[in-house]
């Protein structure tokens, strides 16, 4: 993969890095389309009828899964579903094996979440025909998170200004200030939100104690802000995440409590909070730790937007991953 | 071969360049009242109808017989937009994207759908576009309206009411816009 793709057609999705700004856009231009289809009654097009999206999930992970597979069954196409735990993966089958096996099972989405950084790309490599999406792979990224983040963002704004958000491309995220706050070090979800936000055309702030900051955060070009009380009144858009104690975030910290004094959105954060601002999370929340339990269930929070949002943004890359790729057609006639 | 449609193709993969303009805009209006005349007269009125565009180069001429019908029949025909991309059969063999969202703004069962699109070519937009429709109710009788029939039909499909008859090789192309109807082909960015 070399620089960044205007479409995401034919492709497989393995990083934010893949898409340039068009190649955003798209995705968020598509799901407009997806998401007026899951306003009908019936909420079902036949667009991916007879093609199958396996999911292979080696981490746990409720939302993602359910809203691929059903990103999967609005779009008609079978959904084969890979327990781990119940597989010959516990018999000791290697990955690559799993792989093959779910290709000649006739795949042609595989929908992979690991907990080793870089696996899709190497499930990528072992497929011969099957497109591969990256359902968040280790601390690296998590890509169909940060475009339904953005389009959550993008749908809330435009609707805060009063115009339609389809058709609105990259307007909204110039020089709009996202602040990401949290375990960024140990995020997945922080490192394709930066890449989304910043390709978008955002500004992007980090906050977190310096523990819990990625050591290389110098080249991701964002800022990174000491204190997050005076952050808090600069953001157009606040994206907190969870403490990770699968990952170890805990290690990290003092103790929960001591992260939610010096960086949790309590009561008294959310009040400096300028009036419009958004706060996403992208789940699951734990709170009281990382968000107040009255600032999660405030308008300004998009967390069950993100939810509803997710269905239609996976919709959209299921579509562009198993679209006609462009340079294969012929322009003439 | 269905980027000779101009549109429904992804931005970047080629434009139209126009080499003979075929109609112009006063044409384009002369045969769009002509064609709204014999919407009223097929149907003994406008009362059922329901005009709806494919997404996009049908909206405006959808919303241009709409005009049409208001000055005739003195009544308001509700108007919607149809995009076909979730229902082609070529989603996987070529780039297709949405052009738009659809909207229809009523209940189309036992209505008059007149499909209306800008040119009319292998007809694969229009079974599509059936296709697309029945989401939106069961409609008592669909017709289809086109600015510009050019030829090369691959499905059993015919217009009830056609703006132009323009016969093209394959290797041409159209753009018709309410503007006018240029004869050109799809040249590579």
């Amino acid at each position: 993969m070399s620089g960044a793709a205007d479409t995401l057609l034919g492709q497989d999705l393995l990083s934010m890095a893949q898409l340039s700004k068009a190649g955003v856009v798209e995705v968020l231009e598509v799901a407009e389309a997806f998401a007026e289809v899951s306003r009908r009654s019936v909420p079902k097009v036949p667009t991916l009828r007879g093609r199958l999206v396996t999911s292979l999930f080696y981490e746990e992970s409720t939302r993602t899964r359910l809203s691929f597979e059903t990103a999967a069954r609005r779009l008609s196409a079978d959904v084969a579903s890979l327990a781990v735990a119940s597989s010959s993966v516990k018999k000791g089958e290697s990955l690559r094996d799993t792989v093959e096996t779910v290709e000649a099972l006739g795949a042609d989405v595989v929908v992979v979440r690991h907990q080793a950084s870089g696996a899709p790309a190497q499930v990528a490599r072992w497929l011969h025909h099957a497109r591969v999406v990256n359902a968040g792979d280790g601390w690296h990224e998590h890509p169909s998170q940060a475009l339904l983040d953005a389009f959550s963002v993008r749908e809330a704004v435009c609707a805060q200004r009063g115009m339609p958000s389809e058709g609105s491309g990259a307007s909204v995220f110039d020089g709009l200030r996202v602040l990401i706050v949290g375990d960024v070090r140990h995020s997945r979800v922080a490192r394709s939100q930066v890449l989304a936000y910043r390709t978008l055309g955002a500004h992007v702030t980090l906050c977190a104690p310096a523990t819990l900051l990625p050591r290389d955060a110098d080249g991701w070009g964002v800022d990174v802000a000491p204190s997050l009380d005076d952050a808090l009144g600069e953001a157009d858009v606040v994206s907190l995440l969870r403490l990770q104690t699968e990952r170890g975030s805990v290690s990290h910290v003092p103790s929960p409590a001591e992260y939610t004094a010096t960086h949790g959105l309590t009561e008294r954060r959310a009040a400096l909070l300028k009036p419009h601002a958004l706060v996403t999370h992208p789940g699951p929340m734990t709170r009281g730790i990382e968000i107040a339990s009255s600032v999660a269930d405030a308008p300004h929070a998009l967390v069950t937007r993100q939810v509803a949002n997710g269905v239609v943004v996976r919709m959209a890359i299921l579509f562009l991953v198993l679209g006609g790729e462009p340079s294969l057609v012929s322009v003439a006639p | 071969m269905a980027a000779t449609e101009g549109r429904r193709t992804r931005p970047g993969g080629a434009v139209f360049r126009s080499r003979t303009r075929l109609l112009s805009a006063d044409d384009v209006g002369r045969a769009l009242r002509r064609m709204a005349h014999e919407i009223v007269e097929r149907n003994s009125g406008a009362a059922d109808v329901v005009l709806v565009g494919l997404q996009r180069g049908g909206v405006p001429f959808a919303e241009a017989l709409a005009a049409n019908l208001a000055a005739i029949e003195g009544t308001t025909v509700p108007v919607g937009a149809l995009d076909v991309a979730f229902y082609r059969d070529d989603v996987a063999t070529r780039p297709v994207l949405p052009e738009a969202s659809s909207s229809i703004p009523v209940d189309l069962s036992g209505r008059t759908v007149v499909l209306v699109d800008d040119v009319l070519f292998t007809g694969r937009t229009i079974r599509a576009a059936l296709h697309a429709l029945s989401e939106f109710g069961r409609p008592g009788r669909v017709q289809l309206a086109v600015l510009v029939d050019r030829g090369h039909r691959e499905l059993p499909i015919r217009p009830d009411f056609v703006g132009k008859n323009l016969p093209t090789s394959l290797d041409e192309s159209l753009l018709a816009t309410l503007d006018g109807v240029e004869l050109g082909t799809m040249v590579a960015t």
